[in-house]
């Protein structure tokens, strides 16, 4: 119910100590009873809030984890501190996605690749991004400057297609995004590019009229991926906001921006949860080199606040 | 106004429903603060106080309980060693810095901000120091345009700290009131970065004695706990001395700043709801308090 300890600057480390001074009762006795890792789970919980994981997605995890935990024989070779963890860790492992999920670039081509999220999330810089890697891995991408809101926003992208040596679409602020998309598809077609990639402006999940507006270009324009793209650095809302984004989209998958800093992450947790769709990329910088495919257990060590410790208990 | 409405109805399906304290409601209480990202350490701290006070005062009335809780709340967000009021220099332009992490609503702000001083009556010039994102100068000149006042602006790629001498310059020969100077976003975490920063106030130092007189931190309502990373690393490389909080008009509540007032006691100034020029207000903290403990009815029961 409620928790108590001492916050400490330097509490990203002490998860394990925490646990194991819970636990000092615990030492020599065989198994991991629900009594015995109760405790223990309190400390999980704060962790796991203070690292931005959604409330309700908390409640859930520390349920499903305690169930998992109990009766697990203690090993020798670790702690129980470290044995908690561990089973909490490979837990958040297997529900951030255990396995790398890829760009769907097969089928008809062209494909169109379309970028969605709230305001400022990194979804024009993403465009850029993606557009390089796939240049990279020798498709023929075109950049789709689709939002006709933003100050700048068209010639923003317009700038990266030039940086990452991509061609973009020659589109502005008056033609409808609809519009933008269906002739962009079309000229890609004509002009034998293969990835269409279609920003869009920012927009709150709230926004009805917006949000009619992507469901309108998903149905103009065939998408093999849709892609919520999210600030890792995202608090409690981060499910509002992906639920709603899904359930009016369908995303394909997901896109975790600004990791590179020192937020906790823990929207990915919830944003995976509450979507079920994979996280396919996170982008770590601002420049348009700065993505990479999403790895479950650096992210799952990072909610958790530790990083050498969790080497040290895979060994185990 | 809505958002009172909202919150009584909350609140009173809460309290209402409860003849009396008990650990129950005081759950449901830490959702609620929880999921306004106040963050688990103060969520923890108001809902021992809380009890306490109820232990104290033999309190069995649940309003009386909330009561305690939004007085502290809103004592936090009163926490400030800053006036809470921007305060205009005697004499010369009244320089504004602006900063803060990647696509929190910074350049957007500045255009809501500048508009607000010339509504009332202020000359503003805006100083294009963001010379690193794809076209930031560009939708600087967009804002500039729409509110009617100059832009300073050089070349995409050059040195942010020489746009701001030359901005100053033109402003002080020109007699503006009001100075605003955007700046690239960045993270908190990166060195150089931050170094930049802490170069560019230098020389707005040197070049106008006093100034800048406001080191403006922009804070996106969607950032959950990392905020007081933000706002503790901004403050100790240049000093900020008042907040921004955008995209309130989203169903994010900010409920960071409560906590970022109280430890670094820097006031919140104004508030973005969205990104149109009229857009901003002052922040108000009792309207804030209220917006907190609302939530629409069925969220509460979604899973
Ligand atoms: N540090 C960091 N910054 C990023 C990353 N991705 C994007 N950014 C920055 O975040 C800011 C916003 O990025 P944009 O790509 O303009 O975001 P957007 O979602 O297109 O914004 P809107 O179109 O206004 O909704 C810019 O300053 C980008 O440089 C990242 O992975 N790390
Ligand atoms: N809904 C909403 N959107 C906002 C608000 N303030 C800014 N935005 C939007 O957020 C996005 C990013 O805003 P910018 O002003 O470019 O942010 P910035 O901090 O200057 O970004 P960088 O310079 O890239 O770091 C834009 O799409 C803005 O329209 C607000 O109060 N509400
Ligand atoms: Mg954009
Ligand atoms: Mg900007």
């Amino acid at each position: 119910m409620f928790f108590h300890f001492a916050f400490s600057d330097a509490m990203f480390e002490n998860l394990t100590d925490r646990l194991d001074s819970v636990f000092k009762k615990l030492r020599g006795h065989g198994k991991l009873t629900e009594e015995n890792i109760q405790d223990a789970m309190r400390e999980v919980r704060v962790a796991l809030l203070e690292a931005d994981v959604n409330y309700k997605v908390v409640k859930e995890f520390i349920a499903a984890v305690t169930e998992k935990a109990v009766g697990r024989e203690v090993l020798s070779s670790l702690s129980p501190g470290q044995q908690v963890i561990k089973v909490v860790h490979d837990e958040l492992v297997e529900l951030l996605g255990s396995h790398e999920e890829p760009l769907r670039l097969d089928g008809r081509q062209p494909v169109s690749i379309m970028l969605a999220g709230l305001q400022g999330s990194g979804k024009t810089t993403t465009a850029g991004k993606l557009a390089r890697m796939l240049r990279e891995k020798g498709r023929k991408p075109f950049l789709v400057p689709a939002d006709v809101y933003r100050p700048a926003a068209i010639q923003q992208l317009h700038v990266l297609g030039e940086q990452v040596g991509v061609p973009v679409f020659d589109s502005t602020t008056e033609d409808r995004p609809v519009d933008i998309a269906k002739r962009a598809v079309a000229e890609a077609e004509d002009k034998g590019y293969d990835t269409v990639i279609i920003d869009t402006a920012g927009r709150l999940h709230v926004d009805e009229a917006l949000m009619t507006e992507l469901k309108d270009i998903s149905r103009a324009v065939p998408l093999t991926e849709i892609l919520f793209v999210a600030d890792a650095m995202t608090g409690q809302d981060a499910v509002t906001v992906a639920d709603k984004f899904n359930s009016d989209l369908e995303i394909t998958g997901v896109v975790l921006t600004k990791i590179e800093g020192d937020a906790r992450g823990g929207a990915a947790l919830s944003v995976k949860k509450v979507t079920g769709k994979p996280i396919k990329f996170v982008g770590v910088g601002e420049s348009l080199d700065a993505l990479e495919v999403f790895h479950p257990d650096r992210a799952a060590s990072r909610i958790l606040g530790m990083g050498d410790v969790l080497s040290l208990i895979e060994k185990a | 106004s809505k958002t009172r409405e909202t919150l009584a109805s909350r609140l009173d399906t809460l309290f209402l429903g409860k003849k009396q304290i008990d650990e129950e409601l005081l759950d449901e209480l830490e959702e609620i603060l929880i999921t306004a990202d106040l963050g688990v350490r103060t969520t923890q701290e108001l809902l021992d106080a809380a009890r306490t006070r109820v232990k104290r005062d033999q309190l069995s009335d649940p309003q009386a309980l909330k009561e305690v809780l939004r007085e502290k709340i809103y004592e936090y967000l009163q926490a400030s060693d800053q006036p809470a009021e921007l305060v205009m220099p005697e004499s010369g332009p009244f320089v504004i810095m602006v900063v803060g992490v990647n696509g929190v609503g910074k350049t957007t702000s500045i255009g809501k901000i500048a508009a607000k001083f010339v509504r009332s009556g202020q000359s503003v010039l805006l100083v294009a120091g963001d010379t690193f994102r794809a076209a930031a100068i560009d939708q600087l000149k967009i804002w500039g345009d729409r509110v009617g006042v100059d832009v300073v602006a050089r070349d995409p790629g050059s040195d942010p700290s020489s746009v701001v001498y030359e901005g100053l310059e033109y402003g002080v020969a020109n007699d503006i009131d009001v100075i605003i100077i955007d700046t690239a976003g960045r993270l908190h975490t990166s060195v150089n970065l931050m170094e930049e920063l802490k170069k560019i106030r230098r020389v707005i130092g040197k070049k106008m004695a006093g100034a800048p007189h406001e080191v403006m931190l922009v804070l996106d309502a969607t950032t959950g706990q990392n905020s007081i990373s933000q706002a503790r690393m901004f403050s100790e490389a240049v000093g900020v001395t008042g907040l921004t909080l955008t995209k309130l008009d989203g169903t994010a509540k900010g409920g960071i700043v409560a906590n970022i007032c109280r430890e670094l006691g820097i006031p919140v100034r104004f508030i973005g709801i969205g990104e149109q020029i009229d857009d901003l207000r002052d922040f108000d903290a009792r309207e804030f308090v209220d917006a907190l403990f609302n939530r629409e009815p069925d969220e509460t029961r979604q899973s």
